[in-house]
């Protein structure tokens, strides 16, 4: 019994920290890229980065960093669902500003 | 044995033991926790949620005024205070691998490093609301209700979500004290190590919310 509990807590999924060290490095990047378009001037880039980086700098923090990657199916539907309802109601909120 | 089991779930394996295997009677339910936790976080998620939306609606009625207002912040504190942040989580995260791995000393000391870095981040932030009041520029100040209304609802929203995101700073530095003592006490082990990943969940949330802040603030000039 001791020897299988051993065995069980040095658990295969511990993700060691040479994945987070990259992953930090990704936000570290993005984040100097995102600095970048805004400093370039160009509303559009500017716009780019705001709508494609920053979520997917959000997504690595919550993949890696939270650890949803290695979570259960239920446990991503959740999260998925909460972020759909937040953009559900950002949405409905924006639309039905724009066209009143 | 349950090692099958966990193959394809990261959980610790105490959560796959039956109560009492490691000291009697003793109950722990991992998923649980951890579920509730992630609920906490939404409501998080939804109450920031609404100020962006806030944000978004008064920006697009005085989009010059908030490209004005915006160009006032400090970008260079702005972007130090996103890489505090993020080395934080690194650091954090770090904390959790190494209590796994039965490292307790370098866990105590990745989590220490968090909360340098924590408390560096609400250093920058008081000097930089602190050259923004000199400036006369706080909510309901004389020189701040003479601009336009743009201007002031700016403002207005950079001291609440950025206040509001300070004050989950402090909360999230209480937090990782008591996780810190806990560690040294052995209450947090390498089998038993959900309250220190619940800590980082909120830790990690508190960066994901300035991952949006700083677009939205500093680099909407």
């Amino acid at each position: 019994m001791n020897s299988s509990m051993e065995h069980e807590a040095d658990d295969p999924h511990i993700v060691g920290y040479g994945t987070f060290i990259k992953v930090w490095l990704a936000l570290v990047g993005l984040t100097a890229l995102l600095v970048g378009l805004s400093v370039a001037g160009s509303p559009n880039l500017a716009l780019v980065g705001l709508l494609v980086i920053t979520p997917t700098k959000a997504s690595l923090v919550f993949f890696y960093f939270m650890h949803l990657k290695y979570e259960s199916a239920a446990l991503k539907y959740m999260v998925a669902i909460a972020i759909a309802v937040l953009v559900i109601f950002v949405g409905l909120t924006f639309t039905d500003y724009l066209f009143r | 044995m349950s090692a099958s089991v966990e193959n394809h779930d990261a959980g610790p394996p105490a959560a796959e033991q039956p109560a009492g295997q490691h000291s009697a009677g003793e109950h722990r339910d991992y998923i649980g926790a951890k579920l509730g936790m992630w609920i906490f976080i939404f409501t998080e998620l939804i109450l920031f949620g609404g100020l962006f939306v806030a944000y978004g609606m008064y920006r697009s009625m005085h989009p010059h005024e908030f490209h004005h207002a915006a160009g006032e912040l400090n970008v260079v504190l702005g972007v130090i205070n996103t890489l505090v942040l993020l080395t934080s989580s690194l650091t954090m995260v770090l904390s959790i691998v190494a209590i796994r791995l039965k490292r307790k000393t370098q866990s105590m000391i990745f989590l220490a490093s968090t909360m340098v870095l924590g408390c560096v981040f609400l250093v920058n932030k008081f000097f930089e609301w602190k050259a923004k009041i000199h400036h006369g520029l706080y909510p309901g100040s004389e020189h701040l209700m003479a601009r336009p209304p743009g201007e002031r609802l700016f403002f207005g929203l950079y001291y609440g979500m950025t206040g509001l995101h300070g004050l989950h700073v402090t909360v999230g530095l209480v937090v990782m004290a008591i996780m810190l003592v806990l560690l040294r006490r052995d209450k947090i082990r390498h089998d038993d190590f959900i309250k220190l990943e619940n800590a980082g969940l909120y830790w990690h949330l508190v960066d994901v919310i300035w991952i949006f802040l700083l677009p939205l603030f500093y680099l909407a000039a």
